[in-house]
């Protein structure tokens, strides 16, 4: 087992406390982050109003009438003193979501095939054939956060995000990628869409992928992509700044 | 159903807000509820009702609405013009309306959003425990899909009586949006990571509200902040987030903010600051002043007790 974290506390506005559990991306993270959560949500009770997990972090966010930022801090490093990971659960179940990768739904795949020096093709093959692990849900309803992204992929963030990315469409910044269930402004890299239904507020559990899932993009053609339901609707270039 | 208003005329935006959406985060879910929480805890407070009973949020202006019952209103928040059978309708206070008496709403005199409570509540459709329009997620309103009113909707109220004590605000709670807004700052994590000169134009400057603003955040145009840090691995963001995204224009995070996101911030207005923010129309300028933990708590915690 790795050595407990060395953890620190930010502020977040004054009703909130972001733990920084880790500096890096890795799946170990999951059970660390996992455990802390139930943890807040014993210790805190009703002054929880929210806790929102990601990557590396938990933000806490609680009730400023009943309870202060100062003794909330004082609550968390005790929670933090005596942490210990949850079991990893057997496996999350794994997604295949069918996506057409092409300029018309990615418009950005030229630009990550400059910055990583590959063929558009080469892209698309470095992009699928691999499975990826679900890190966090957030940014949208049922949006999945997944790693990790061949190295080759790994490129910034637009510098200024769109107005509206389509539903579907996937994407990739940094060394993760993920897919939009709804239409939303955003600033990652467009490369592909998947006609797949991400979030369904009347289906159990809302979001299609849960944290600890796997996901592989697999690539289909134009007309699997409409048979399955997609909108082929060309996504517009990004804003200039 | 009982119904209290019929929607004559749609205008481009009015949304139905309780206190919030709350405990669903995790799911990637926001936050919703009033972005004026100040101008919309007045208006339940006028009324008679409970912190987090559900008021009509009406952005910009343009709606009609005819009154189905006999009921006991306020309207607080932004002037827009709102006319009470023609006549010039008082705001901040209680007012008797009569079934067929039409209300209002024009443009933007003073402010942007303009809150409408009924005595005893309107009544929404609650998903996840809240009726908190989310139009983007298609989330709570009447409609439970999260749906700007339309012509001919019926809206929904608790009760019929007009009934009620005569309130009125006082009048220092009754702000004159007009003003340029000071926006209480409390300074984040990455503050540092901000060059010397950029933190001196971030508090010293005028920051123009720029056309990009809605109910998820509103974009600051001005001079270009500097960071150290280009993008975090992305992580959970709260009400009233500063950011700054690489092309050094800040984005103030308001209600229906996303969930979590990566670009450094400078840290978090204030709750009420937010809410000033959120009363700016497009041109306005507001700039930023630092504020300390216990100047930003007491400043909340005596807002939260006075109301709920």
């Amino acid at each position: 087992m790795k050595p407990a974290p060395l953890p620190c506390l930010e502020r977040a506005g004054l009703d909130s406390w972001m733990i920084r559990l880790f500096d890096r991306i890795e799946e170990s993270n999951l059970a660390w982050l996992a455990a802390l959560t139930r943890d807040c949500e014993t210790a805190f009770g009703d002054m929880l109003v929210d806790l929102v997990p990601s990557y590396t972090t938990l933000l806490v966010v609680f009730d400023p009438l009943r309870i202060s930022p100062c003794e909330a801090r004082q609550q968390l490093i005790e929670l933090l003193g005596r942490l210990e990971p949850v079991e990893a659960d057997a496996g999350g179940t794994l997604h295949e979501l069918p996506t057409w990768y092409d300029l018309q739904t990615g418009p950005d795949l030229p630009r990550v095939a400059e910055l990583s020096g590959l063929s558009v093709p080469a892209v698309i093959e470095a992009h699928s054939n691999r499975d990826y692990c679900v890190f966090a849900l957030g940014f949208a309803p049922g949006f999945a956060f997944m790693g990790l992204l061949d190295d080759a992929l790994v490129c910034p963030r637009l510098d200024t995000p769109r107005q509206q990315v389509p539903a579907g469409s996937v994407a990739i910044a940094g060394r993760q990628t993920a897919a939009y269930p709804l239409v939303t402004p955003g600033g990652w890299n467009l490369i592909g869409r998947t006609p797949a239904r991400l979030f369904d507020r009347h289906r159990d559990g809302l979001s299609l992928l849960r944290v600890g899932d796997r996901v592989r993009f697999v690539a289909v053609d134009q007309s699997t992509f409409e048979q399955l339901g997609g909108d082929t609707t060309p996504t517009a270039p990004a804003s200039a700044p | 159903m009982i119904s209290g208003f019929r929607v004559a005329r749609a205008g481009p935006l009015a949304l139905l807000q309780d206190a919030g959406r709350f405990g669903v985060r995790h799911l990637g879910i926001t936050q919703g509820g009033p972005a004026d929480l100040h101008a919309w805890a007045w208006a339940n407070r006028l009324t008679g009702n409970d912190w987090g009973a559900a008021v009509l949020e009406v952005t910009f202006g343009g709606l009609e609405l005819v009154a189905e019952r006999d009921m006991t209103i306020a309207l607080t928040g932004a002037d827009l013009g709102i006319r009470h059978n023609q006549q010039p309708a008082p705001r901040w206070r209680t007012l008797v309306i009569r079934s067929g008496d039409v209300l209002s709403f024009s443009a933007p005199v003073s402010g942007l959003r303009a809150y409408l409570a009924v005595s005893g509540g309107f009544r929404g459709t609650a998903v996840l425990g809240s009726v908190a329009s989310v139009t983007r997620e298609q989330l709570g309103g009447f409609d439970g899909q999260g749906s700007s009113l339309r012509s001919g909707d019926r809206l929904a109220i608790t009760r019929s009586e007009a009934t009620g004590d005569e309130r009125q605000a006082p009048e220092w709670e009754q702000p004159d949006y007009r003003h340029t807004a000071t926006l209480d700052l409390l300074p984040g994590a990455q503050i540092a990571a901000f060059t010397g000169s950029s933190l001196f134009e971030a508090f010293n400057a005028l920051w123009r509200v720029d056309q990009r603003a809605d109910r998820m955040g509103v974009r600051l145009i001005g001079p270009a902040l500097r960071c150290a840090v280009d993008s975090l691995i992305s992580e959970g963001i709260s009400l009233g987030a500063v950011q700054v995204p690489p092309d050094g224009q800040p984005i103030v995070l308001l209600n229906d903010r996303q969930t979590i996101g990566g670009y450094p911030r400078l840290g978090n207005l204030t709750p009420l600051a937010a809410s000033r923010l959120a009363q700016c129309l497009p041109g306005q300028a507001v700039r930023f002043r630092a504020t300390g933990i216990d100047r930003a708590l007491r400043q909340h915690r005596d807002f939260l007790s006075r109301f709920r």
